[in-house]
């Protein structure tokens, strides 16, 4: 079964919240996930783009295994996560990075968060200094390796809830709207540290977020609505349906919206632009012609 | 900044007193207070000081770190010192309306505020010199025996150390509800006990939220990196003893004998 | 600085300095010699990446945080005055925090926006109308005022919030960050709604962000701030002239700014003080149909 599919597959995953009163009756059904399906092949950066309860996070969660499939199945590295004994290997295997930087680290000094994990899937000491290190080293962190969290930016502690992750040597991250609490300067670094790990050590990025221009560089795109998918292709194939993202409450980068504008005003550039240096091109091009 | 004032105040550095076991540092400090307490004479003074001295220059802790726990205890100081030097009988040497000063009074207070001042400062080489969670790790292998007797060392182990990184972080939401609720006009200074305490609820219910979100979001944090208990956990930084723990051990019983021996054979002045 | 006394309606701040944790190792200086004068009915944008010192100052303005040194006058009055009343202060600047839903506490909505006007002394009929109004004004729908505020999504009880902070009627009304942790719809939701304050009501607005983007569509003037101190304080327009400095400080101007200033780079004669994207698009098409005259002038 291994190797015959993507890293993580989800078919038809359903995933309902129930409230329930005090008597433990029924109050209200809420569907968070709605028949999602979706293949992510080893080594692919994706971006999961939705609003505020779109169902975005809670897919994320079924994909560490915090929350098991009402309908359907989901595999990581072909394990179904809804059998008991696969819960700690789907958690080693897909890490996960959530939205609040100060509520993920468990330690008073860096280094000691970094190792938390290894720890608990009983890695050999030496070999924990040594992932520490290599870990603290890929985001970037290694100076602050003494430091208290405390002190750290936004930024700097959401790099080393990143590197308490990759300490566990997993085949995929996933972030949870890792920047959603950061100013521009440490959403910028988060990024690039995403990057820079599926490059450098082929891991699989999932990349959940509701900022558009964060995708931008993503291997594939996804954007979730009530629930489901509702889009999904190239950065370049999503961009280019302005009309349909805003619809889907997103918020679309200036340059993109411009060169929408300029198109149905007739300039002759072309469709979902992504980058500024583009947008530059395209117009000067325009202008050359006329 | 609020989030400035940690309970262990660790001082990051690289000294041999920053590498000693915790389990060490913690019953060499005990230890010092006993001998603290137990010291008579000025040759075991003597001692007590050069060992004081001896461990905080081997710290690289900057001495200015060392004092500001003493100024937390300043008044106490002053109280016991005072106290000391008006109420201890003896021959007089001073009087002064209902007040006299004894030469034994001079000496009981002077005794005392060493001690006090050696205490704080012996303490504050411990927590700055030892990370909180070192302190927990080392409490918790101390205590390890307790677990086969039922106690839950581990989960009480990683509480304490849970606790010692967010008590900063709810002191400094405590300060921020506190602002924003003075803001929307709240007074949390006067009225009487009742008043004041019904005038804590805006401060108090969103602080409780806040702190059941977080251990909310932390529990999760943690079971997605594979936490389940202490069972099958390797350890970052295990406790094991090494040359110069044992040598700190050595010393510090040979510190202690010459205080006791002090105490027997020294005692001049009395 | 003798300013008692006149009738400027405005807040003034003169030379004010902050030092945290003051002779500790851990000194800070968060504010170094800051003067401005906030004035009456402005909507002011105040920009600076985190630790500029933007949170700082903003409470010296409600009188929350005391300046270690400097004056500030409200409206003529020096706040520091023994006999000023800081409460009847922070009655007249309202001040909503960063994520303000956290402090939500009553067990109904419309209680939690009541306590404000409460402490303000109205009676229980008053402070329930102004509840109301607030409540209202914020888009809150009546049949959500007599639940709990903790079963809201995160952007109604931040509007919820606000709605606490409005209730009191306040002169001036100052956010931090309103937007932070709010996906588009929402952050779009209360920046509108904080415009429309500012137009319906002429309350003075200060609004505390790190995007130069969401700021540069409302407000009419932006107060840089960088490491305690005021960087630039101007029209927007006049402000992101200095893209090149701002990046350099770590803020980011809108993105059509850039684009603006490369294409004119290029020899392509746009607007390049355009902020936003139909001020971009009309320099654009203006300049891309009046070309051929343009054209030759600039590559002759």
């Amino acid at each position: 079964m291994r190797g015959s599919m993507g890293i993580i597959k989800a078919v038809q995953l359903v995933h309902e919240y129930i409230r329930r009163d005090e008597e433990g009756n029924v109050e209200s059904i809420s569907t968070a996930l709605d028949h999602v399906s979706l293949d992510v092949e080893p080594g692919e950066f994706i971006a999961i783009l939705g609003h505020n309860g779109s169902g975005k996070s809670t897919l994320a969660k079924h994909i560490n295994a915090l929350l098991m499939p009402g309908e359907g199945t989901l595999w990581v590295d072909g394990r179904d996560t809804s059998e008991e004994e696969n819960i700690f290997p789907v958690r080693q295997t897909a890490g996960m990075v959530f939205q609040n930087p100060d509520n993920q680290i468990i330690a008073s000094v860096v280094e000691e968060d970094v190792g938390f994990g290894p720890e608990n899937i009983g890695v050999p000491t030496d070999e924990i200094w040594q992932r520490v290190e290599e870990s603290l080293k890929a985001v970037g962190m290694l100076k602050y390796r003494h430091h208290s969290p405390n002190k750290l930016s936004g930024g700097q502690k959401q790099r080393v809830a990143i590197a308490g992750v990759v300490a566990m040597q997993p085949k995929c991250i996933v972030l949870d709207e890792p920047t959603a609490m950061l100013d521009p300067n440490g959403r910028a670094d988060v990024i690039r540290t995403a990057h820079e790990l599926n490059r450098k050590k082929g891991v699989t990025i999932i990349l959940i977020t509701h900022y558009m221009e964060e995708v931008v560089d993503a291997d594939r795109v996804f954007v979730m609505d009530q629930g489901k998918i509702v889009m999904q292709g190239t950065p370049r194939e999503i961009f280019s349906q302005v009309g349909k993202l805003k619809e889907y409450r997103l918020d679309v980068p200036q340059v993109t919206i411009l060169a929408d504008l300029l198109r149905q005003s007739g300039v002759n550039v072309p469709v979902g632009v992504l980058r500024r240096e583009e947008l530059v091109d395209a117009i000067l091009k325009a202008a050359q012609i006329a | 900044m609020l989030r400035d004032i940690t309970l262990g105040q660790y001082y990051p550095a690289d000294s041999v007193i920053h590498r000693l076991d915790p389990r060490v540092k913690l019953f060499c400090t005990m230890i010092y207070i006993i001998s603290l307490f137990c010291f008579r004479g000025v040759a075991a003074l003597g001692a007590a000081t050069v060992f004081l001295i001896a461990v905080i220059r081997l710290s690289h802790v900057p001495f200015r770190f060392m004092i500001k726990g003493l100024r937390a205890i300043l008044i106490l100081m002053l109280i016991t010192g005072l106290f000391n030097l008006f109420l201890t009988p003896g021959e007089p040497i001073v009087t002064f309306w209902v007040f006299k000063i004894t030469a034994e009074g001079i000496a009981n207070a002077a005794i005392m505020v060493i001690r006090l001042t050696y205490l704080i400062l012996g303490t504050s080489i411990m927590t700055l010199t030892t990370t909180p969670n070192q302190l927990t790790d080392g409490l918790e292998k101390s205590l390890m025996p307790l677990s086969r007797i039922g106690v839950p060392v581990h989960v009480v182990a990683m509480m304490m150390s849970i606790a010692l990184r967010f008590i900063p972080i709810l002191i400094e939401e405590t300060d921020k509800i506190m602002k924003a609720q003075m803001a929307r006009g709240a007074d949390f200074e006067s009225g009487n006990l009742f008043k004041k305490v019904k005038n804590m609820i805006p401060l108090l219910v969103p602080l409780f939220v806040s702190a059941f979100r977080r251990a909310d979001d932390l529990a999760m944090a943690m079971e997605a990196r594979c936490y389940h208990g202490g069972e099958g956990r390797t350890k970052m930084k295990p406790l094991r003893y090494e040359g110069r723990d044992r040598l700190a051990y050595l010393l510090i019983l040979l510190y202690f004998a010459l205080i006791l021996l002090c105490r027997k054979f020294l005692r001049w002045p009395q | 600085m003798e300013r008692t006394g006149t009738d400027e309606m405005s807040i003034i701040l003169d030379k004010v300095n902050y030092i945290y944790s003051a002779d500790t190792a851990y000194q800070i200086q968060a504010l170094k010699d800051v003067s401005l004068e906030l004035k009456d009915g402005q909507f002011i944008g105040i920009i600076g990446h985190t630790g500029s010192g933007k949170s700082t100052l903003i409470q010296h303005l409600n009188g929350l945080m005391k300046a270690t040194s400097g004056a500030i006058y409200f409206h003529g009055q020096d706040i520091y005055d023994e006999d000023f009343d800081l409460r009847e202060l922070r009655n007249r600047v309202g001040l909503v925090f960063q994520y303000p839903e956290h402090q939500l506490f009553e067990t109904t909505i419309f209680d939690d926006v009541c306590f404000g006007p409460k402490n303000q002394g109205l009676s229980k009929e008053e402070a329930g109308l102004r509840a109301f109004e607030a409540l209202r004004s914020v888009g809150m729908p009546e049949e959500l005022y007599y639940q709990s505020p903790f079963d809201l999504s995160g952007g109604q009880k931040r509007r919820v919030a606000i709605a606490g902070v409005l209730a009191m009627k306040p002169e001036v009304l100052i956010l931090d960050e309103p937007t932070a942790g709010l996906d588009p719809a929402g952050r779009d939701e209360i920046l509108d709604l904080i415009a429309r304050m500012h137009k319906e009501r002429g309350m003075t607005v200060v609004l505390v962000s790190h995007s130069m983007e969401d700021v540069a569509k409302y407000v009419e003037r932006i107060i840089v701030m960088n490491q305690g101190q005021v960087m630039f304080d101007d029209a927007p327009r006049e402000v992101f002239r200095h893209y090149k400095e701002l990046e350099a400080v770590g803020l980011a101007a809108p993105q059509v700014t850039y684009l603006m200033h490369e294409l004119r780079e290029h020899g392509l004669l746009v607007d390049t003080d355009a902020t936003t994207v139909e001020e971009a698009r009309a320099s654009l098409l203006e300049a891309l149909t009046g070309l051929d005259a343009q054209h030759r002038d600039i590559h002759v």
